[in-house]
């Protein structure tokens, strides 16, 4: 009984990374109703990124996160007032097809210059320690880390989505981008803010993943499925929502490698699949 | 105040407006009126900046504004309320409110003036907007339309959907806000209440202008041929 309680809690503690994959990808679909099919591999980028000064300087992989989040907040913000926004109107499949085409083009330059070989951040012994709570039941500080941050991140998203005019107007803009153009919200800035908190978001999950697993040039399409998952177990474009499907999620993988190893990755795609089934709506849908 | 010239407006193939001229003068109230499908509302939306297939000269305070998009439209000074209201869904109605101050313009309508305009709004300022009254919903779109201290405020169909008393209503804001300066054009089915709030009147037929006119100059027979395209009896 005990390790199954084991089992949840390791998942929800994953659920905590899912959630930084997801919440980035959940502000864009509600922002621009557009899937970023790149989300994936630009978090892998953001890994890539980080990965120079903490070779080079010796640089800790959590403090190579604060350059790295705010080099990714200026290049999300860029990429989509240059190119993306060229991409979003009446067609949806632009906007799906540009960010596939991307994704390509990212995927084989990381291969082209870091080759395939897997990497990963190593933070010494706070990878490995645990806490004992007792009944054999050890909770890793590295996972409940990276789970505290994501709870403060999506704290200080939805703070932002309140309580600050910029993410009033991004609210709007998601409600009725047609309107919000009316009261002088110039979309194009915002679908850039929107684009770049989720990018500097990715890069916070892109670390924390390369320090709990390794990361190579293809690692992308899995990290967007996670996010997608959780985006869509939880409801488009609610936050809290992108939470709880991303510990869902998390829950579903361990509670399912706990049945049978192995098939943890698939109880998750299958838990996915039950939500699309029975409320494709999600299961707390909102709009931000 | 506003001098449309020449104005011909097309959604897609589908032309809307044939050559309108429409003048606004400064504190005026200007009434478009007219059928379903006339082109009333592609016209405000021809102005607001919302419609990008156009040409002919739309002239606001000597500056052509024709090729701006609405978000700079309305940092210019030409506000909004779109037909239907279109509040934010997800937004209380102070922050529906607070999204019209977006553009930047400083002036005397505040939140505080807002309220004062529609009491009503103060106290149910933390509600979400979708759970007011169509009035009450009205009146949230006027305000926040307000709230980017318009010279000119463009009301589309303002009585859409609502009782002939809200309706009532509504039409006594109206002098209050041009007592403070604001000109305004309506787009209005309802051909008595337009004749009676508006100091000009233009009737809209098949994207043309059929008549202009002070309402006092305006004969029943000359607006219903004008409406309806035949001759009143």
């Amino acid at each position: 009984m005990l390790e199954w309680l084991d089992a949840v809690i390791q998942g929800v503690l994953l659920g905590g990374l899912y959630a930084l994959f997801a919440i980035g990808l959940s502000i864009t679909y509600g922002v621009m109703r557009v899937v970023n099919i790149g989300h994936g591999d630009f978090l892998v980028l953001a890994a890539y990124l980080a990965l120079w000064p903490v070779m080079q300087f010796h640089l800790h992989p959590f403090l190579a996160i604060v350059p790295v989040a705010a080099l990714m907040f200026v290049f999300g913000y860029f990429l989509q007032r240059v190119l993306l926004n060229r991409t979003i109107g009446p067609n949806p499949l632009a906007p799906l097809l540009a960010t596939f085409g991307l994704a390509i083009i990212l995927r084989n330059g990381l291969q082209q210059i870091f080759h395939s070989d897997s990497r990963s951040f190593q933070i010494g012994q706070l990878g490995t320690d645990s806490i004992p709570v007792g009944g054999g039941i050890a909770i890793g500080v590295f996972p409940s880390i990276v789970f505290a941050v994501a709870i403060a991140l999506t704290v200080l998203v939805s703070l932002l989505f309140t309580k600050t005019s910029i993410g009033v107007a991004l609210r709007a803009t998601s409600d009725d981008a047609e309107t919000a153009g009316l009261m002088g919200i110039r979309a194009r800035h915002t679908y850039g803010i929107a684009l770049a908190i989720s990018f500097a978001l990715i890069a916070v999950g892109g670390v924390f993943a390369g320090v709990r697993t390794t990361f190579t040039p293809e690692s992308g399409p899995s990290a967007l499925l996670f996010a997608f998952e959780a985006v869509v177990i939880g409801g488009m474009g609610s936050l809290w929502g992108t939470f709880m499907g991303a510990v869902i999620l998390g829950v579903a993988q361990t509670v399912g490698a706990k049945i049978a190893i192995g098939i943890g990755i698939l109880a998750g795609h299958l838990v996915f699949l039950a939500v699309l089934f029975f409320k494709p709506t999600g299961l707390f849908a909102r709009t931000l | 105040m506003l001098n449309v010239r020449n104005l011909v407006a097309r959604y897609g193939q589908f032309q809307a407006l044939f050559g309108i001229d429409v003048d606004v003068a400064k504190g005026g109230m200007v009434a478009l009126i007219g059928a379903n499908g006339a082109g009333k509302s592609t016209f405000l939306k021809s102005v607001a900046g919302q419609i990008p297939s156009k040409t002919g000269a739309i002239r606001f305070n000597d500056v052509d504004i024709g090729a701006l998009p609405a978000e700079e439209v309305v940092r210019r000074g030409v506000s909004m309320v779109p037909e239907g209201r279109r509040l934010f869904r997800s937004l209380t109605v102070e922050e529906n409110l607070k999204v019209g101050a977006f553009a930047g313009r400083s002036g005397r309508w505040t939140l505080q003036a807002i309220y004062a305009l529609f009491p009503a709004l103060e106290e149910r300022r933390s509600n979400s907007a979708m759970a007011l009254s169509g009035g009450q919903q009205q009146m949230v779109a006027i305000g926040r339309a307000l709230m980017s201290n318009p010279d000119l405020l463009l009301c589309d169909e303002l009585s859409l959907g609502l009782s002939p008393a809200v309706v009532k209503d509504i039409y006594t804001i109206l002098p209050r806000i041009r007592a403070e300066g604001v000109s305004i054009v309506v787009v209005e089915q309802d051909i008595d209440t337009a004749l009676r709030v508006a100091d000009q009147v233009y009737c809209f037929m098949h994207g043309r202008v059929t008549l202009k006119g002070a309402p006092a100059d305006l004969t029943k027979e000359q607006v219903s041929a004008a409406y309806f395209g035949i001759e009143g009896h």
